[in-house]
């Protein structure tokens, strides 16, 4: 029965928030039925869709081409409208043509892709770095940069979350990102792999245990935006969100100074008691 | 003496064995090919039924169906080895290909019955073993079965090492098999058959047997490597004794990818004769058609890796995957295109068969674009792990693999048990099947797109919306198997028999020259083709 009313809550919010857009901050998290990416964050995720809207154009006339041809052929050269077949099984025009063509549109793709998968790969001027590690169930963030600032973000259950937080997504601490800086992430993980995504950066990257994968993303906009681990890990697989608060040069300086209070050995040890929690 | 030999010489025509040796210890292709395709249904059965539970957890968010996350990862994996190794594959290479290949080629039965055999019985057990795995709960790594989550530290539990047995035992199965089905192909074609002459259908269950040989192998090696790490302390995928994770995931994706093709391209067969037969027309671009699947399977083997995009492997590496996966989009275009201009100028029935193959040739042409989404590494990076990702592989398997399993059925089915089918139950199928799964599968799209992760018990509350209409879908789809069997209460309760070419004209291959069901034993005497 409660199932029933949490629908209801959800359709009810499907309803509301168009109403509602004044939001105070920017969000990057999945809306009520979208149907194609979350807008972009930063420069990764813009040029992804970017990129993927071309395509999609191309294949959704692909797909309508196809589909126009088939219900063609079956309507004119239904057995009624045509009582003989001709023996046609050859035609090398038509051959070739469907071969070259395809290529030809394969090439037109491949140009922009290359060049996304190679601007994807890593920034050359790192103006900060992040080392991100996954663990069953939550994440550690660790700023290299700044006194090794160290601390682990773990998902609020449904039963802590306060009014208008987002459930299954909103976790205890966050990563605290300046706006428009190329940030370095170094990935690994200390158990199974992970998998560390954000849909509004266009950021993804195993966290594989033994190894240090390197990516990058840049947040050109202040916000709070949301991921998931999207590699399965264990049973609390979907318990593990991320979420990376983007703010101002200022405002991130201030939050170091905070935050090497916040996180230091009392921190350590709340972090280690939380880690028994999960542990039971 | 030699009268009694006689005699039982020429009873021996169509002299059955009794139930047990039939059935049990048979050396015949079409009742191994008839164990299969039971086998096929009772495994899509059970694979379908998880499939019903997950999305009727799907239905609404923080739905309490499955009790637990490791539950849920455990049903995740048994659908998908259940659906490709017990389902799919039986389908399409065991039952079709056991029934038809001799028949298409003139033979009289496979190159090695006993080995034929075996092949089947090898299943059963597996098919146990997995679902030993799924009652004690303890397989949860998903079909892909990545270590470190599959080790004994995370996945303590005997259910895994069951799992993995299973694909042993299901792996030498389909080996078996393929070493069968090559030697038939290669050494009992009919006097005048080249291969040039040889009918798609066969093209197709050959290619398949290639990529199972030079695939499984490779799987093999893995699991063994992973049963030694979890029982033996071997260290191949633990870091901490020099192993690596990802190596697990290379020789995976070697074997899994074409894995992919080995569940369709018997389909690609089936698919053209159902198109020609019913179009009364040749085969349009037959050795284009032929050598586009040779092309589809020897690509298939060199595009692994962009299954690991975001598992860290080099840009350039990420480069060439992707350029060498896109390139398989110039086959298929070749085929969904000649099968179009075999229906052109044709003189069209859609009988329930048609109606599955140019379903068939629809669903793929979609999940064969999304494919190309899926290949740009770029855009990989954001939708890998998605639902685009389950919607994609769903429409090239649980699609169109389906949908040429179904084509090939009532296609076959009066060829194989005498009786036909009833049109209009086929058609009500059909149409049941075509729009469930769309509406299952088409909303995942957009699902993955912004941004849902896959094999996930509970997600946020944004998502609610399309997978309601995907679970809805999933329902629909539920009755239309329902319509499935009733379809075959029909067909086995018929008392109608059919003529030896009730296609007509069309039907052009050496089966329907045989009479329906075919005796025993066929091709006492060898046809001879011209």
């Amino acid at each position: 029965m409660p199932r029933y009313r949490r629908l209801l809550a959800v359709l009810m919010m499907f309803i509301a928030v168009p109403g509602g857009v004044a939001l105070a901050q920017a969000v990057g998290a999945p809306r009520p039925w979208e149907m194609n990416m979350q807008p972009a964050f930063g420069p990764l995720k813009e040029q992804q869709i970017a990129l993927h809207n071309l395509i999609l154009v191309i294949i959704t006339l692909i797909t309508l081409f196809v589909g126009v041809l088939l219900v063609w052929v079956m309507w004119r050269y239904h057995a009624t409208r045509n009582q003989a077949p001709t023996r046609t099984a050859h035609n090398t025009v038509l051959e070739i043509a469907w071969t070259v063509i395809p290529v030809l549109i394969l090439v037109v793709m491949a140009i922009p892709s290359f060049r996304l998968v190679y601007y994807e790969d890593r920034t050359r001027d790192a103006d900060l770095t992040i080392k991100v590690t996954g663990h069953q169930w939550y994440w550690e963030y660790t700023y290299p940069d700044n006194n090794n600032i160290d601390f682990t973000s773990y998902m609020i259950p449904d039963d802590q979350l306060k009014p208008g937080q987002r459930r299954l997504l909103e976790v205890d601490n966050e990563l605290v990102v300046p706006v428009g800086k190329n940030i370095r992430v170094l990935q690994t993980s200390t158990d199974v792999i992970h998998s560390w995504f954000i849909p509004a950066l266009g950021v993804q990257r195993y966290a594989i245990p033994g190894r240090t994968i390197e990516t990058w993303f840049r947040a050109d906009k202040a916000g709070t935006i949301y991921g998931q681990c999207n590699q399965i890990c264990g049973t609390n697989h979907s318990h593990m969100p991320i979420v990376v608060r983007a703010v101002p040069g200022q405002e991130f300086n201030a939050w170091l100074v905070e935050a090497k209070t916040k996180f230091s050995d009392a921190g350590q040890q709340t972090r280690e008691i939380a880690a028994a929690e999960v542990r039971h | 003496m030699s009268a009694t030999t006689q005699d039982h010489a020429h009873d021996h025509h169509d002299h059955k064995p009794g139930f047990f040796v039939r059935w049990l210890c048979s050396t015949n292709h079409k009742d191994i090919g008839t164990l299969y395709l039971t086998f096929a249904i009772i495994g899509g059965v059970v694979g379908g039924i998880l499939s019903e539970i997950m999305r009727a957890q799907l239905n609404v968010p923080g739905n309490t169906i499955v009790t637990s996350g490791q539950e849920w990862n455990t049903i995740v994996t048994s659908h998908g080895l259940l659906m490709i190794f017990f389902s799919v594959m039986p389908a399409t290479f065991g039952g079709f290909g056991n029934w038809f290949v001799p028949l298409m080629i003139g033979a009289p039965d496979m190159a090695f019955p006993r080995l034929n055999n075996i092949s089947f019985w090898l299943l059963p057990p597996a098919f146990l073993l997995i679902i030993t795995g799924l009652f004690l709960g303890e397989s949860g790594t998903g079909w892909t079965l990545y270590p470190p989550l599959a080790n004994i530290t995370y996945e303590p539990g005997i259910g895994m090492d069951c799992t993995l047995f299973a694909l042993h035992l299901a792996g030498i199965s389909s080996l078996l098999g393929a070493i069968n089905f090559i030697t038939t192909i290669f050494n009992m074609r009919a006097p005048g058959m080249t291969l040039h002459k040889m009918p798609l259908f066969v093209w197709g269950e050959l290619i398949t047997a290639f990529l199972l040989l030079l695939a499984i192998p490779v799987l093999a090696g893995a699991i063994t490597m992973l049963i030694c790490d979890r029982n033996f302390g071997t260290a191949f995928f633990d870091p901490a004794g020099g192993g690596d994770p990802v190596l697990f995931q290379h020789l995976f994706w070697f074997f899994g990818h074409p894995e992919v093709y080995i569940m369709i391209v018997p389909g690609f067969g089936i698919v053209s004769h159902v198109i020609s037969t019913f179009s009364r027309k040749p085969i349009f671009g037959y050795l284009g058609m032929a050598y586009a699947m040779v092309a589809i399977g020897v690509i298939g083997f060199v595009v692994w890796a962009h299954h690991m995009f975001v598992s860290g492997i080099d840009v350039d590496t990420r480069a060439y995957f992707m350029a060498a996966t896109m390139v398989i989009a110039v086959p298929t275009g070749i085929k969904i295109f000649s099968w179009i201009a075999t229906m052109w100028g044709g003189s069209i029935e859609l009988k329930t068969p048609m109606l599955f193959a140019i379903g068939f040739i629809f669903l793929f042409t979609v999940g064969g674009v999304t494919g190309i989404v899926l290949a740009n590494a770029g855009i990989d990076q954001i939708v890998h792990n998605t639902y685009y990702v389950v919607a994609h592989f769903h429409y090239v398997l649980s699609l169109a693999a389906v949908f040429t399993i179904f084509a090939g059925f009532y296609y076959w089915i009066g060829k194989m048990s005498g009786h036909q089918y009833p049109e209009f139950w086929g058609k009500v199928h059909f149409w049941l099947t075509f729009i469930g799964a769309n509406l299952t599968f088409f909303p995942q799209h957009f699902l993955g797109l912004s941004g849902m992760p896959r094999r996930y018990p509970d997600y946020p509350d944004a998502f609610t919306g399309w997978n309601f209409v995907s679970s809805l879908g999933a329902y629909l789809g539920g009755i239309a198997l329902l319509v499935f069997f009733y379809v075959l209460y029909r067909t086995f309760t018929s008392k109608e028999h059919v003529a030896d070419n009730y296609w007509g004209e069309g039907a052009t291959t050496l089966e329907w020259t045989v009479s329906s069901p075919p005796p025993f034993h066929t091709y006492a005497e060898l046809p001879r083709i011209r």
